[in-house]
């Protein structure tokens, strides 16, 4: 696996276009040979560039309309599915009030439990990784490769393919023990927590390594302890690579369904992945516009950190991590 | 030294260095003082964690659970021992992970593992004691002219430590007074005062008022609290929490012998071994108890034609799915990455970032939103694309596959096309132009030359995004619910089931639970996966770079 990825595709992968072209401008305007785009022939922009804008349009298109679809239907009060196929015909954000407003579907509460767990989720998983991942890539001892194999191994099989088991533990601990068992979110986020180590170690593994060890040693003369080095030193060197683990994982827990519908049975506790799918499978094409709605806002947050962050992701990705 | 004009520069280089050996001295005081508060920080965190272990197998040991209990000592004194010892760093830092790592992925799957042997699921979810109980509890009738009892309802004082758990308090014919739960059958006590037969005050006990009988009418008509340890004296209910009668369970349960009679036609239940109490003539009385039933599961999932026919087919579509997804979502993205990727093209990154949107967009929430759009009567695509056409994409068997593939195709390109971009731009662009020169056509220079390169940079990605949508639950369940059903096999499995689906809704979906069941599917898709793994990071050689 190319572990070096991080640091190697992080520029070649986002900024390639800035800092070539632009550092240069000035001398290219100058110069006889630049601006090939506006003085070709059609035939030949067509022939380099233009199709490639026909493609585009065409991917534009099958990218955005499901989008643009969710969209209308939520502007579009009191809709149910058919009324929503007349793209925009009504705007109003009606429905986004009612959505705040019915008591059996209680969104704000799910939208707010997704948040919370989403966070402390995020937060430990990054926490709990970086700290494994300092020890694989700072410390030798024994059973280290053994341990690293391991883990990619780990991260082969998902926690949801133990679902019943998780379910049968977590009901045997309720009996014990009811605030950390079944419909517990702190139950659920102690769950997540066990895939931490799984899905990000690796991955912040290979990107602990490309941090040169004189370092770590240049701070150890200096008398820096080994947890001064680690979070003073380390962790802001990595931060890329931490923003990566905390955004994936944080959107694999807003996407998760099945072990949050497993656990969580209380309305008024559950995330938004299982309320919605609840709220769409009870009303099925009535409220549509509702459902829409809450689709919408729940989309906001992630679509918007992976706008925000999508250079850093990109690297994350070819850095092995699958959504 | 004699040069009368720098000696302003010596003096002042010497306070520099008095400035920065005065900050070397804070840095290092203010390590050492950031020691202590590490260290009170540890033992704080240290004395919370031993406190928390110590109260909860406390707990465990009440109820006899003396192997967890234990478990749960030797852990918190594990980690103890670790922080507290100096030296042992890796364990320091890997310890938090590992302990989550430990209960929450590996003990969960040796678990499914053992629960693969059981008969766990509805009417088998308890110990036989429980069943017992049960049976007795759920087949009362009233003893008939049994006499009145004067009852109060109760429940424990005090916020602390308590259940809201309700007990019945009553004055026996012989005056003495009795409390009992229906955990825990009727017990004497002499610390409660009695006004007219009627129990009006308990010590550890409130007396509920009548406006709070009446709010919790449903849990005091349910309740039943056994009259002494042997089931078979019967029951007190009440239905108004004023007056109780005796019930007795048409069962009776005899327990030299191991078995329940039924009172009105003498039928006699066995426990035969097989987790039920069970007549001559096969009638079962649930619910049942767990016990380990061996292969019996697997055996099942192979022999039983109702099983086994749908299991071969989930398992063929899983393969299918899971191998078209990454096929066309890599293809698509490949196209797509190599269109895109020619540094004429100035408007790039608008595309890119349109294209990322669908791969932003929550999951779960695309896989609804196309859920509507494909529905036959008032879908989007049907009435509007199609116009007005009946195409029945989520109901129809072959379509229904098609259609998640093309979800799929929507929710997956994005992060191919990114993965093949960044792959694209590390293949140094004099590979090709080499090519040219020798006379090879742009399509066979891509052939020969990128597209290896690109496979075998990409490789495990593609493996890992196998592995994803082998498991890929929520596009499954969340377009088609796995539908449209097959209403021939013997469990809830639909045409576009994939392996996971199926195992939820085997253990959690509808009116019959099969954890049993459920669980040895789950080992058979671990058996699945563990294999492709192996073999793909065999073929990879990832895991030798690993050092």
């Amino acid at each position: 696996m190319a572990v070096t990825a991080p640091g190697s595709t992080l520029p070649a992968a986002a900024p390639a276009q800035p800092s070539g072209p632009e550092s240069r401008r000035w001398y290219r305007k100058r110069t006889s040979e630049s601006a090939p785009l506006t003085r070709r022939p059609f035939r030949k922009w067509w022939r380099e560039t233009g199709w490639r804008h026909l493609v585009g349009a065409a991917v534009v298109v099958f990218s955005v309309f499901p989008l643009v679809y969710v969209l209308s239907a939520s502007l579009n009060p009191g809709g149910t599915l058919i009324s929503a196929n007349s793209l925009f015909s009504n705007v109003s954000l009606g429905s986004y009030v009612e959505l705040f407003n019915r008591p059996q579907q209680p969104y704000a509460a799910w939208f707010l439990n997704t948040l919370v767990i989403g966070l402390s989720a995020s937060a430990g998983s990054v926490l709990l990784g970086a700290l494994a991942a300092y020890a694989f890539s700072r410390m030798r001892f024994t059973g280290r490769r053994m341990g690293l194999i391991t883990l990619v191994l780990v991260q082969m099989f998902p926690q949801l393919l133990a679902m019943v088991a998780i379910f049968l533990l977590m009901m045997g601990i309720s009996e014990v023990f009811p605030g950390l068992g079944l419909n517990s979110q702190i139950g659920l986020i102690m769950v997540y927590l066990g895939g931490a180590l799984g899905v990000n170690t690796y991955l912040m593994y290979g990107f602990f390594n490309t941090v040169p060890t004189s370092i770590d040693e240049a701070a150890h003369i200096d008398g820096a302890g080994h947890a001064r080095i680690f979070f003073t030193i380390i962790l802001p060197l990595v931060s890329p690579i931490l923003a990566v683990v905390a955004l994936l994982s944080l959107v694999a827990t807003l996407s998760e369904f099945v072990i949050a519908s497993v656990l969580l049975r209380d309305p008024e506790r559950q995330t938004l992945a299982v309320g919605l799918f609840q709220f769409i499978s009870q009303e099925t094409s009535q409220n549509w516009s509702v459902f829409a709605a809450g689709a919408v806002l729940a989309a906001v947050i992630p679509v918007a950190l992976f706008l925000l962050l999508q250079r850093y992701i990109v690297s994350g990705l070819t850095a092995g991590s699958v959504k | 030294m004699a040069d009368g004009s720098t000696t302003s520069r010596p003096v002042r280089e010497t306070s520099r260095r008095r400035a920065r050996r005065q900050k070397q001295a804070s840095t290092l005081i203010e390590a050492t003082s950031s020691g202590w508060k590490l260290m009170l920080f540890k033992i704080v965190v240290l004395s919370l964690l031993c406190a928390t272990a110590v109260y909860a197998a406390l707990v465990l040991f009440m109820i006899e659970r003396w192997l967890v209990g234990s478990l749960v000592i030797i852990g918190a004194a594990a980690l103890t021992w670790i922080y507290l010892k100096r030296g042992v760093l890796p364990a320091k830092y890997l310890a938090p992970g590992l302990v989550f790592l430990l209960i929450f992925q590996i003990f969960v799957v040796l678990y499914s593992g053992y629960v693969a042997f059981t008969n766990y699921g509805t009417g088998h979810n308890s110990t036989k004691d429980h069943a017992i109980q049960a049976i007795m509890l759920q087949s009362q009738d009233r003893v008939p002219d049994s006499p009145t009892y004067q009852v109060s309802v109760l429940e424990e004082a005090g916020e602390l430590l308590t259940t809201d758990q309700l007990y019945l308090a009553v004055v026996s014919a012989d005056d003495e007074i009795l409390i009992g739960s229906a955990e825990q059958p009727l017990e004497p006590t002499d610390q409660a005062t009695v006004e007219d037969g009627r129990v009006v005050a308990a010590e550890g006990f409130e007396v509920l008022e009548f406006h709070q009988l009446l709010e919790r009418q449903t849990e005091i008509t349910d309740l039943s609290v056994a009259i002494s340890e042997d089931p078979n004296d019967g029951y007190l209910r009440t239905q108004d929490g004023q007056r109780a009668y005796v019930y007795t369970s048409r069962y009776i349960y005899d327990e030299a012998a191991d078995t329940m009679t039924s009172s009105e036609t003498g039928t006699v239940y066995r426990d035969t071994g097989e987790g039920a109490f069970i007549a001559e003539d096969g009638d079962q009385l649930l619910p049942g108890w767990r016990i380990n039933v061996g292969m019996d599961n697997f055996v099942r999932a192979v022999t039983e034609e109702s099983i086994r026919g749908p299991l071969i087919y989930v398992t063929l579509w899983t393969f299918a799915f899971a191998f078209l997804s990454v096929a066309t979502t890599f293809a698509l993205g490949l196209f797509l990455a190599m269109v895109f990727n020619d540094k004429r093209m100035t408007s790039r990154k608008y595309y890119r970032l349109v294209m990322i949107l669908p791969y932003a967009f929550p999951g779960f929430l695309s896989a609804l939103v196309w859920a509507g759009m494909m529905n036959q009567e008032f879908g989007f695509l049907n009435n509007v694309l199609f116009g007005g056409a009946a195409i029945p994409w989520l109901t129809d068997p072959w379509l229904a596959k098609i259609s998640i593939l093309i979800v799929n195709l929507w929710l997956g390109f994005p992060y191919m096309f990114l993965v093949c971009t960044g792959a694209l731009q590390s293949i140094p662009e004099e590979l090709s132009e080499a090519a040219q020169v020798d006379g090879a056509k742009p399509f066979q220079a891509f052939r020969s030359i990128k597209l290896p390169l690109l496979l075998t940079a990409l490789a495990p990605l593609l493996i890992s995004s196998f592995a994803f949508n082998f498991n890929n639950f929520n596009l499954v369940y969340m377009l088609t619910g796995g539908g449209p059903r097959d209403v021939s096999a013997g469990v809830s499995v639909g045409s576009t089931d994939i392996l996971i689906s199926m195992v939820y809704k085997v253990a959690f979906v509808g009116a019959q639970a099969d954890y049993g069941l459920a669980s040895a599917f789950s080992i058979l898709i671990f058996i699945i996966v563990g294999t492709i793994s192996v073999v793909a990071f065999r073929r990879t050689k990832a895991l030798e770079e690993l050092n």
